[in-house]
């Protein structure tokens, strides 16, 4: 990964471009939208619970914000993660080989790790763009309740890695076409794979129950939602993100050879 | 390794084919430090794709091209840092405004963060991009496009400019300007263009390359390429006279070839073996009494050397 160069100079392009396009203000708003509807139903559900257990101390002893509140909306918040991220990076490699631009790309003194590195961490930062707003959250729900903060902590974590995983792999199939649907369409139907490979378990195939729990993206996340960082979830998510960088550059690296 | 010091450009037995397609083959020719070198070749003739690969967007299929002594695929990093690349299309970022792009430009080629303000000025200068630079390119007319994929290409002050088809779409004012930019380009930058309009070649570049189906059929001066593809010289004639009469007198003088009368007065005469007939043709007309009104030496265009070269290259491949 040597002569990483000017990488922000494709950082800073990228963003450019993201702030300048209405996808960003779409897909944040939606997911704002959505996070802000599971945080209030979530909210409304502990509080009913809450007075229940006013009557019933037994119950009390259950009640845990983190658990009832934060699990559940950050595992719903991993699934339209699925359907946005696409969105999201559908445009950074099949937009430049739709409109010509990458011909201006590749013959800049850019190498194609400089390339990748500064998409991918333009898209990773508009995430975390999104990501930083649904903070309101806890910190709203905090004045009114105690919070683990650590465990939260854990949760967004694993939120941040996840949606690097989401990323990499979209910007993987944006390098494949020079069509944006398809790029979203591929990428979707892969990360849905992903997510629901573990379904497998309950199912029953033998002998490959371990493999298919180890790929699953839904199984490695709910340690973090857990509050619980594990070094084998960490080690997934981050080879995950690293072997679809890998393939794109294996891709832009064939462009060159096929006309 | 330089085989040669003084040559920017060096491209030996350049091959590509698109599947099955041969795009060019065998591609050999050489630019020195400094020259202006126009590509000439009719649609799809491989221009574009020789340029792609030289801009290292492209690899070939067999051959090598090498900028500045470096090969364009092994050390493409290193070729495209010395190299400003106008591609056929001038894609650009329409979501960006013109300055937002000119500065990727420069980051991405490497131009200093202090300097770079200075650099984007520069070029925006010298491509008259002052009042529109905080315009979206999006909303930006074909010529000012042009202009700022040339502004592009011209950042960080290359040695080596690869220009494809640099005045296509402009209307005629901007034409000139966008040569007069060109042309002070030369010596200081090594250029290399390409064109089907012919004019604008000769006008600009101190030599022609000629290609057609991916092979090159001449490579020389525009006033060389003019003589010696001419086969003999030329001279119009305007002479007061009896039609039949002057073509019959025309036609005796040993050195003329072929005399076509052109319709009022006007008469075309070709000369065999690029001799200058004009002496005689004069004292012909003065002795016989007509009045001479004109007598001018006609150069061969390059349209018409185009033509004879592409035509000549198919005819004796049909008879191969």
């Amino acid at each position: 990964m040597k002569n990483l160069g000017n990488f922000t100079a494709v950082l800073r392009k990228e963003l450019a471009v993201y702030f300048a396009t209405p996808i960003f203000y779409v897909t944040g708003f939606c997911f704002l939208l959505l996070g802000g509807y599971f945080f209030y139903s979530n909210t409304l559900y502990y509080t009913l619970i809450s007075f229940q257990a006013a009557q019933n101390p037994q119950l009390a002893s259950y009640l845990n914000p983190l658990q009832m509140v934060f699990r559940p909306l950050f595992a719903t918040l991993g699934v339209v993660l699925l359907l946005l991220v696409p969105l999201l990076t559908m445009r950074l490699l099949a937009e430049e080989k739709k409109a010509g631009t990458a011909e201006l790309l590749f013959t800049y003194p850019l190498t194609d790790w400089a390339i990748i590195l500064g998409k991918f961490l333009a898209a990773l930062l508009v995430y975390a763009i999104f990501l930083a707003f649904t903070f309101v959250y806890p910190v709203a729900f905090g004045t009114l309740a105690r919070l683990d903060w650590a465990s939260l902590g854990a949760c967004y974590l694993g939120m941040v890695l996840l949606g690097g995983a989401c990323l990499a792999l979209g910007l993987f199939t944006s390098s494949l076409t020079e069509n944006q649907i398809i790029a979203a369409v591929t990428a979707f139907a892969l990360l849905l794979l992903f997510w629901i490979i573990g379904w497998q378990q309950e199912i029953g195939a033998p002998g490959w129950k371990g493999v298919f729990a180890a790929l699953s993206m839904m199984d490695h996340f709910d340690g973090f939602v857990r509050g619980v960082i594990d070094s084998r979830d960490l080690v997934y998510y981050l080879s995950f993100i690293f072997f679809f960088l890998f393939l794109t550059k294996r891709q832009l690296e064939s462009r060159r050879w096929r006309a | 390794m330089r085989s040669n010091m003084d040559m920017m450009i060096e491209v030996q037995d350049l091959t590509k084919y698109y599947g099955p397609t041969l795009a060019i083959s065998r591609l050999s020719f050489e630019v020195a430090q400094g020259e202006i070198v126009g590509f000439l070749g009719p649609n799809g003739a491989g221009k574009t794709t020789t340029l792609k690969i030289l801009s290292g967007f492209l690899s070939p299929s067999g051959g090598t091209a090498r900028i500045n002594g470096r090969d364009c695929v092994t050390e493409s990093l290193e070729v495209r840092h010395s190299l400003g690349y106008l591609p056929e299309t001038v894609p650009l970022y329409t979501d960006l405004t013109v300055s937002q792009f000119l500065r990727f430009a420069a980051r991405a080629k490497g131009v200093e963060a202090q300097k770079g303000n200075g650099e984007l000025s520069r070029v925006m200068d010298a491509c008259g991009l002052g009042e529109v630079q905080h315009k979206l390119i999006a909303s930006l007319s074909k010529g000012f496009r042009q202009r700022v994929g040339l502004a592009q290409a011209l950042i960080n002050n290359p040695p080596v400019l690869i220009l494809d088809e640099p005045t296509i779409g402009l209307d005629p004012s901007q034409i000139v300007e966008i040569r007069q930019l060109i042309k002070e380009l030369a010596g200081a930058h090594t250029v290399i263009l390409s064109s089907h309009i012919l004019p604008e070649v000769s006008q600009l570049c101190q030599r022609v390359i000629i290609i057609n189906r991916g092979q090159i059929v001449a490579s020389d001066t525009p006033e060389n390429l003019s003589r010696q593809l001419g086969h003999g010289s030329r001279v119009r004639l305007t002479v007061c006279g009896p039609e039949g009469e002057v073509v019959e007198a025309l036609q005796k003088i040993p050195q003329v070839r072929e005399v076509a009368g052109e319709g009022e007065n006007r008469y075309l005469v070709v000369a065999a073996n690029d001799l200058d007939v004009r002496p005689q043709l004069a004292r012909l007309v003065v002795e016989r009494g007509w009045e001479l009104l004109e007598l001018k030496a006609q150069e061969f265009t390059l349209e018409e050397v185009f033509l004879d070269l592409v035509t000549e290259e198919e005819v004796t491949e049909k008879e191969s």
